[in-house]
């Protein structure tokens, strides 16, 4: 029943009229870059991290969320009508959707992705208020050293286990912890890794590194394949109501890729796009119409779309109680989160419960505004792709650099942009993943306090990382992710790409 | 992606990053032992550098062996005009805000120079949009979010 109280307390809160204009706001912006090719909501959440520095961090959070659910459902809607998803966990959408939409139902497609996305979507946020406050209830107990475990197994399965390549994401995680190094020790004051560059001594601003790597490392790679690629737009033909028969081919689709969703959104698996392929071979094999499989099925869109914003869900309920972040997007969250000096965990829970409780409330409200936007205005969100692509990608990179230079408007700053872009081009190009990198920066310096904390409180004994069962269980976890892609590499096959 | 064996050559991006990753642990390594101060009790600020170190050195070499072995997949074609192009474009923007042209003319180049390698030639048409762009964004951190972007002379008569 505390639960249902907090809950009550937290609607009481995101039914303010301002909190509703943030919400309001993050859905819109979320849908429209996640339609937008080549902009995602982890890109633009880093965007908007200096711009908000000055406004009330409930409102912030609450739109920030609307803009990682508002790109999911924004996603399909481009995956479906061009082939291009617009963020990485809507491939698993394009395979069947745009297939449909050629077949010329492209409408009930797109009805299928949002009412599976809204029913997912309810379903998981009801997991996460649920979930949420027992997990804070383990997570008091953990001390510094279980919490460094903890990040140990997070470093490991965001980088190696789900890869394509476990080289390729642990080369992309030791990027991210090195640049995490740079700046000043907080413990013995000393800089470290700031070669006597004053602007340096503060560390690498995460808000650099993700605009860097998301906005001018993506223009960058699409420039350079322009001439290569052609897209051809579907119009939206037929009735964008589904049929009778289409509700009953969709609704058990949405329920499964829930299912897969939700949970492995919430282990420190990382990304969407597991559950989402998860789903797709899931409906392939149960369907009774294998044969319209490749054709355009409707199941293979309403199962993955459903998977992918379950799993947006279930990535807030590591980042809101443990203060994990397991996606790009969550990275940027716990960014926003501590652009406030607030931290994620069993503390926000105790001290700030208007805060957490009106951001889990909002994500019901969310949902419903996404569900009303995306079905009746999906024509309007069409047209967004309408925008001429130079144009585009000039629009991004204005405003990647605007708001870096609103942030710290120094040369210095601005140069570790474009070397961040250089190297989200040759990641893209060369296919090493990027979000380990972010997560590495943000979490690196996190867990190296944790276990000097751990190791001054043991004075100094290293035992203590396997005295403590929690952080025992989970240092061997964290081996066994480790070890396990390079024993078996039938593991690698899903793809982990930034989301 | 090519099968797992033994290639013909080496490929030169793994060889390429593998000397980065080399190097950059040299580079923590060497910037760790300047670092005096340590710890009473347990780790002090030497232990991450380390730790990292020897990581970016273990994955050198797992980088060269992936040169040698299978290779990184490989790359689709790519031109590298686009790509100078908007780097020439974020220089031109780092130079005028560093010397104190303001943000508007160099939002204008960096869109106009972004939208070239796009292969659009409107070159003028774009500065201008771009121009106008920067103004709107210019006016709304100034005066709505009270946020202060780096001014030259055209941004002082507004």
């Amino acid at each position: 029943m505390d639960t249902l109280a907090s809950l009550a307390h937290g609607m009481a809160v995101a039914v303010q009229p301002m909190n509703l204009l943030f919400a309001l706001i993050g859905v819109l912006l979320g849908t429209a870059v996640g339609v937008l090719p080549g902009i995602g909501p982890a890109l633009t959440v880093a965007l908007l991290l200096p711009v908000t520095y000055k406004l009330d961090p409930g409102g912030s959070l609450i739109m920030f969320a609307g803009i990682y659910y508002g790109g999911m459902y924004g996603g399909s809607t481009t995956a479906i009508l061009i082939n291009t998803p617009g963020e990485s966990a809507s491939m698993a959408t394009a395979l069947e959707g745009n297939k449909m939409a050629k077949a010329g139902r492209g409408g009930p497609a797109l009805a299928t992705s949002a009412i599976g996305s809204f029913v997912a979507g309810t379903i998981a946020t009801l997991g996460l208020t649920f979930l949420a406050p027992w997990l804070v209830e383990v997570a008091v107990q953990f001390g510094p050293e279980d919490y460094f475990a903890l990040m140990c197994v997070a470093f490991i399965t965001v980088s190696a286990t789900f890869g394509d390549s476990p080289v390729r994401g642990l080369t992309s995680l030791f990027i991210g912890l090195t640049l995490g190094l740079v700046g000043i020790d907080k413990l013995t004051g000393q800089a470290r890794l700031a070669f006597g560059i004053p602007e340096l001594l503060d560390g690498v601003e995460v808000t650099t590194l993700a605009v860097g790597l998301f906005a001018v490392g993506e223009a960058l790679y699409v420039a350079s394949r322009h001439r290569h690629t052609k897209e051809t737009l579907e119009p939206v033909r037929g009735s964008l109501w589904m049929t009778r028969e289409d509700w009953k081919r969709s609704w058990m689709p949405w329920l499964r890729g829930t299912l897969f969703g939700f949970p492995i959104g919430a282990l420190p698996a990382g990304g969407a796009e597991i559950p989402t392929f998860l789903s797709y071979s899931t409906e392939k094999r149960l369907t009774k119409h294998p044969e319209e499989f490749g054709k355009g099925a409707i199941e293979g869109v309403a199962g993955p779309e459903a998977a992918n914003n379950a799993s947006a869900a279930g990535t807030l309920v590591p980042l809101l109680t443990l203060g994990l972040p397991t996606s790009a997007t969550a990275a940027m969250m716990l960014a926003g989160f501590q652009q406030y000096g607030l931290n994620p965990g069993p503390l926000l829970f105790a001290d700030k419960p208007d805060l957490v409780w009106g951001l889990i409330a909002s994500l019901y409200i969310a949902n419903v505004m996404l569900l009303v936007l995306n079905l009746p205005l999906v024509g309007l969100w069409v047209r967004l792709l309408a925008i001429p692509t130079p144009w585009l990608y000039a629009g991004i990179l204005v405003f990647a650099t605007m708001g870096t230079i609103a942030a710290k408007p120094s040369v210095v700053e601005l140069t570790m942009l474009g070397v961040f872009g250089l190297m989200g081009y040759a990641m893209r190009r060369y296919d090493y993943p990027i979000a380990p990198v972010v997560v590495g920066l943000i979490l690196g310096p996190v867990a190296e306090s944790q276990l000097r904390r751990a190791l001054s409180i043991s004075l100094g004994d290293p035992l203590v990382l396997v005295q403590s069962p929690i952080s025992a269980t989970l240092l061997a976890i964290a081996f066994i992710a480790l070890v396990a892609p390079f024993v078996m590499r039938g593991l690698g096959r899903f793809k982990a790409e930034e989301d | 992606m090519q099968e797992a064996g033994t290639r013909r050559r080496p490929d030169p991006a793994a060889i390429a990053i593998a000397a980065v990753l080399l190097v950059l642990a040299l580079i923590l390594f060497w910037d760790m032992s300047r670092l005096e101060i340590s710890s009473t009790y347990g780790l002090g600020p030497k232990a991450m550098p380390i730790v990292v170190a020897i990581g970016l050195a273990l994955l050198g070499i797992g980088n060269l062996v992936i040169a040698f072995t299978t290779g990184l997949p490989e790359p689709e074609p790519a031109d590298p005009k686009p790509i100078l192009l908007i780097l020439g474009g974020l220089a031109a923007l780092i130079a005028l805000i560093g010397l104190g042209g303001g943000f508007i003319p160099a939002t204008a180049i960096l869109f106009a120079a972004t939208s070239a390698a796009f292969e659009r030639r409107a070159f003028l048409t774009d500065l201008l949009i771009g121009a106008v762009l920067g103004l709107v964004a210019y006016l709304l951190f100034d005066k709505v979010l009270t946020l202060s972007l780096p001014a030259g002379p055209l941004e002082r008569l507004l």
